[in-house]
């Protein structure tokens, strides 16, 4: 505990590195898999190939995925836009799916009424489709929020500052209490973006708790 | 760095070779795969089942599925802090990664299995037990294919989650193809870092591939919605009421696929939608 106190500043300035880290890619991610979930709820042959490529590009590991991406993009390894590019990558295959479910699942009467006011395609999607599909969307932002804090940590290995230096600090120093500090960091953390997207979900879907009232 | 020098990584006969060969190190990567999810499948997959069966002590579930908040890092180096230096053997860093792994296999399983079970529709259960059939006979004709597609969907994320983290176990000291990452990490050997990564990531995908497959021979047909035959009749159904306006596509409820598809999506998910197996479409 007083570990913890004399170290706060520390502690908190990579905590806001590694709230970066894992956050700027959750918001990249959501803003690429609406687009690419929207499509693939409306083709379904569309959504197979990109379920799949989605799926494909979550399964390298993530070690692994930091080291492979500087040759492939030209950045130097110790950059943090791998880190970066790569929690994105995980989230948008994450994400699309779970759009395409969200959308998916929007009523099929409510998509004729909203049809029958006379809304378009695309002012449908903005107006019914989307906002109905928050209570899933955020269901998995929630999912990929969490394994992102999770993972952010990782790329301490290959020296990105952040949460997941105290981790691995603390081991080569075989001082338990960094260790146990930075796991407690990283919970906190999941928790905060947990609590962040629950709430932005409730107001973004005031019906749900019109009808609880 | 060059292709070319990734090539010549992968033709010199020396890194075929011994210890530090890769076919010692795919070998061993493999074989600390197997061994955890075997022993995490002995673990999870009663408790799961009979989770799902009783609906008891459903917090389980949950409270696995929240510990996978826990950095998987951090885990890792606090286990091995604790339980090495009471093992005075070799074995020293491998059974705190193994108990490592397992613990972090556990969760996706027993949330597999658990909405596995849970998913099975009780109709289908009183049915076959209608048609005469003995307890025995219910679950291994009805309940166990019924749940199969979200069990394997588990293992599926359960085999991703232990290559990827057996790679990261390799700081510390865990053999497997981790080793050329953290070895060349702290040698400065980018090019053996990078081959290394190109490994771990084909041995990934060569797994999923093949649980891919796995899922794909194992679900029986009137699941997965692959036989032609099932769909039709299914679209002939008198209670499938027709959408003339949303008729740009089909069925709308294809949200069941995700839970069989092909991605690797946990089981969270998973478990927080649970469907009707037999209105799953295919992906």
């Amino acid at each position: 505990m007083t570990w913890a106190l004399d170290h706060l500043g520390d502690i908190l300035a990579r905590a806001a590195q590694h709230a970066w880290l894992a956050g700027l890619p959750l918001v990249l991610g959501l803003v690429i898999a609406v687009p690419l979930g929207w499509l693939a709820a409306r083709q379904p042959r569309l959504r197979a190939v990109l379920l799949t490529t989605t799926g494909l590009l979550y399964t390298i590991p993530s070690l692994a995925l930091f080291i492979l991406l500087p040759p492939l993009l030209g950045t130097k390894i110790l950059d943090s836009i791998n880190v970066i590019i790569a929690m994105t990558v995980y989230t948008v295959a994450l994400l699309t799916r779970t759009v395409a479910d969200g959308l998916s699942s929007v009523d099929g009467s409510t998509r004729q009424a909203a049809v029958a006011m006379g809304y378009g395609a695309f002012a449908r999607f903005r107006a019914v489709d989307l906002p109905l599909a928050v209570p899933v969307i955020a269901a998995g932002l929630r999912v990929a929020a969490v394994s992102n804090v999770s993972i952010v940590s990782v790329a301490s290995l290959i020296g990105i500052s952040q949460l997941g230096y105290f981790l691995t600090d603390g081991y080569a120093r075989s001082y338990p209490t960094e260790v146990w500090v930075g796991i407690v960091a990283c919970l906190l953390l999941a928790l905060v973006f947990d609590l962040v997207i629950q709430v932005a979900s409730r107001v973004l879907t005031p019906w749900t708790r019109a009808v609880a009232a | 760095m060059t292709f070319a020098q990734i090539v010549s990584w992968f033709t010199d006969p020396a890194n075929w070779q011994g210890t530090d060969g890769v076919p010692n190190r795919v070998t061993e990567h493999l074989l600390y795969t197997a061994l955890t999810l075997l022993i995490a499948l002995v673990i999870a997959v009663p408790l799961g089942a009979w989770v799902g069966h009783s609906g008891r002590m459903r917090w389980l579930v949950t409270g696995a599925n929240a510990a996978r908040a826990v950095p998987t890092l951090g885990l890792l180096f606090a286990v091995s802090m604790f339980v090495g230096p009471l093992i005075k053997s070799d074995l020293a860093f491998v059974i705190p990664s193994i108990a490592v792994l397992v613990l972090l296999a556990i969760p996706p399983l027993l949330s597999g299995t658990y909405a596995g079970i849970d998913s099975v529709e009780p109709a289908a259960r009183d049915a076959a037990r209608g048609m005469g059939m003995t307890g025995w006979q219910v679950l291994t004709k009805v309940e166990v294919p019924c749940a199969l597609p979200l069990f394997l969907s588990g293992l599926r994320s359960a085999t991703l989650q232990v290559i990827a983290t057996a790679t990261i176990a390799a700081s510390v000291s865990l053999g497997g193809l981790g080793r050329y990452l953290i070895d060349g990490l702290a040698s400065r050997d980018y090019v053996q870092m990078v081959c290394g990564s190109i490994l771990v990531a084909v041995l990934a995908l060569v797994a999923d591939g093949i649980l891919a497959l796995l899922e794909n021979r194992a679900v029986s047909p009137g699941i997965s919605g692959r036989s032609a035959r099932v769909a039709r009749s299914r679209a002939r159904h008198p209670d499938h009421h027709s959408d003339p306006i949303g008729a740009d596509r089909p069925d709308p409820d294809s949200r069941q696929a995700a839970l069989v598809g092909s991605g690797s999506t946990g089981p969270v998910e998973a478990t927080a939608t649970t469907g009707t197996p037999s209105e799953r479409d295919r992906t």
